[in-house]
């Protein structure tokens, strides 16, 4: 199927990596197709996939909004979590969908963000999340905010378990996903290209009031900067996640007693 | 010592007079000029202080304020947002938004803190985080990120106030605690009013109608359940005293406990926040025993 470029406006047909063939531009991929990508065949099992937000400050419209989000995508909020095998090694994954609402993280996201890294923790089985997102979804109120504290302490409840977390940025992680589980991973992958940081950069040329640098905080000037450990590209990913599945066994501290 | 409270207390009497503060109201009151500042309290609560300064890093964030007080004789670490008396402050003080290094002397602060056995108080007051160029490439989503999973498993206890703007996660950056208040014409959002008028209502102008809707104010936050109570203000002197009682009545209360079930508590209590459709809240539970166990280890 063809489809428009968004970066070099060229009609391209793209293969299951979803890049364009023109320029190199990395499309987004959503929940089942990344996890096509990365899962061995048949292996991933769903987990909590019909948790569903309520309207928590009573927002006017909220709900509609869910709702046509929903038939849009065929998605029940902006997160699918699971378990899988990745060459054969056990992993729990979270994949976040940019389409559903700009990937923003409400109770539903947080709480299965943090359920994906607590499986973890309890199975000592490493956790990789894919990141997509605008940031906090403001119809949430308080109840938004919260979910990056919430995240944050499941990533510190994990780090005590000695289980890895691993973290994959894509396009664009920006806001309270960026300043919470996104940032804490033993290590911390990017896609090419994937905008990266926390305020948006509209935000930032309003303050200093001016163009923002070319390229800044994309992927490669986060990786300049020191905060992603690698930048690693598609048809790479599945051998480079099963390397460090493989490399972060390390010492196992048992939780039970 | 700043003088500011006679003149700010008239201006929340005069406002009050009448009928209960609309959420845009409290907006105003909360980002009003000359409200008494973490400095002010800071100054107040302590028998003396002192400021410690610097990330180790790369600087030190005036934005942020942190250092040790004596309250009734109890050496207290305190970490808190400096927006500044007047105009000039504000500027020195950066409106009281916080760059990487503010949040990563907090940090360093509050570990020093759980070394040395103080308990921590912090005081929120900031728009947000500053949203710059040099914030960006300095990581400030990193810094705040590592504040919020250092801070719920830190091994002592934390009491968190909220004493005029809580905005988003650069208040959360030093707002996560075992026991959080807020003053009553305090706000606490994810977004800045206006910010939410222009995204969601599609019109800046909107910012009363936005604070309304995303019910920001110490009630609404008390009936959430986020925070624990509301503290009447009154003058300086007199909402520093009653933060002062609760920090006294807390810190005896939770420096008894062992740190394992502070943490243990402060884990559940963040786990609890949130509202979803249907799901098991317990089979995580038995995670919390890591707790226990890394602390016989060390
Ligand atoms: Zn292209």
């Amino acid at each position: 199927m063809a489809e428009l470029c968004s970066v070099c406006g060229h009609t391209v047909t793209v293969d299951e990596l979803r890049i364009c063939p023109s320029c190199g531009h990395y499309f987004p991929l959503s929940p089942e197709q990344r996890i096509a990508l990365i899962a061995d065949e048949g292996s991933f099992v769903e987990m909590e996939g019909s948790m569903q937000s309520v309207n928590p400050i009573s927002l006017a419209g909220y709900e509609e909004k869910l709702k046509e989000s929903q038939k849009k995508s065929a998605l029940t909020d902006a997160v699918t979590i699971g378990s899988c095998t990745i060459e054969g090694e056990a992993a729990i994954v979270a994949v976040m969908a940019f389409s559903f609402m700009g990937g923003s993280m409400g109770s539903v996201v947080g709480e299965k963000i943090t359920q994906a890294i607590l499986e973890g923790a309890l199975n000592h089985c490493a956790v990789i999340l894919f990141t997509a997102s605008g940031g906090a979804r403001m119809q949430e109120g308080i109840f938004s905010l919260m979910q990056m504290a919430k995240t944050a302490s499941a990533a510190a409840l994990l780090e005590e378990t000695r289980t890895p977390l691993f973290i994959v940025l894509t396009n664009p992680t920006t806001g309270g996903v960026t300043a919470s589980f996104a940032m804490l991973g033993d290590v911390i992958l990017a896609e090419p290209g994937a905008v990266i940081g926390f305020a948006g950069p509209r935000v930032i040329e309003g303050t200093i009031g001016e163009q923002l640098p070319q390229g800044f905080q994309r992927a490669e000037f986060q990786l300049e900067r020191g905060f992603v450990d690698a930048i690693v590209e598609r048809k790479h990913l599945k051998k480079t996640l099963s390397f460090l599945i493989k490399t972060h066994k390390g010492r196992e501290v048992s939780h039970v007693g | 010592m700043l003088d500011e409270s006679p003149r700010f207390k008239d201006a929340v009497d005069k406002m009050v007079e009448h009928t209960q503060l609309s959420s845009w109201e409290s907006v105003q009151l909360s980002r009003r000029l000359g409200r008494p500042g973490a400095m002010t309290f800071i100054n107040l609560i302590c028998d003396s202080f002192m400021e410690l300064h610097g990330d180790r890093f790369y600087g030190d964030d005036p934005a942020m304020v942190g250092g040790i007080g004596l309250v009734d004789g109890q050496a207290v670490t305190f970490i808190g947002n400096r927006k500044g008396a007047n105009l000039r402050e504000n500027v020195r003080y950066n409106y009281g938004m916080s760059n990487p290094e503010g949040y990563r002397k907090a940090l360093r602060l509050a570990r020093q803190a759980e070394k040395f056995g103080r308990p921590i108080v912090c005081f929120i007051d900031t728009p947000g985080a500053y949203p710059g160029l040099g914030s960006e490439e300095r990581g400030i989503g990193e810094a705040i990120a590592q504040n919020l999973k250092a801070f719920s498993t830190l091994k002592t206890p934390i009491l968190v106030f909220i004493i005029g703007e809580g905005g988003s996660g650069g208040a959360l950056g030093i707002g996560v605690g075992d026991k959080l208040y807020m003053l009553e014409h305090a706000v606490y959002s994810v977004i800045t009013p206006e910010g939410f008028a222009s995204i969601l209502l599609r019109d800046p102008s909107k910012a009363a109608e936005a604070a309304e809707a995303m019910k920001m104010t110490a009630h609404h936050l008390r009936e959430f359940g986020v925070i624990h109570d509301i503290i009447e203000e009154g003058s300086a002197e007199e909402t520093a005293a009653c933060i002062k009682a609760i920090i006294v009545r807390d810190l005896a209360v939770l420096c008894s406990k062992p740190h394992t079930h502070l943490v243990r508590y402060r884990i559940r209590k963040i786990r609890g926040i949130g509202e979803v459709s249907g799901i098991a809240k317990t089979w995580w539970k038995p995670l919390l025993g890591v707790f226990g166990k890394t602390e016989s280890l060390s």
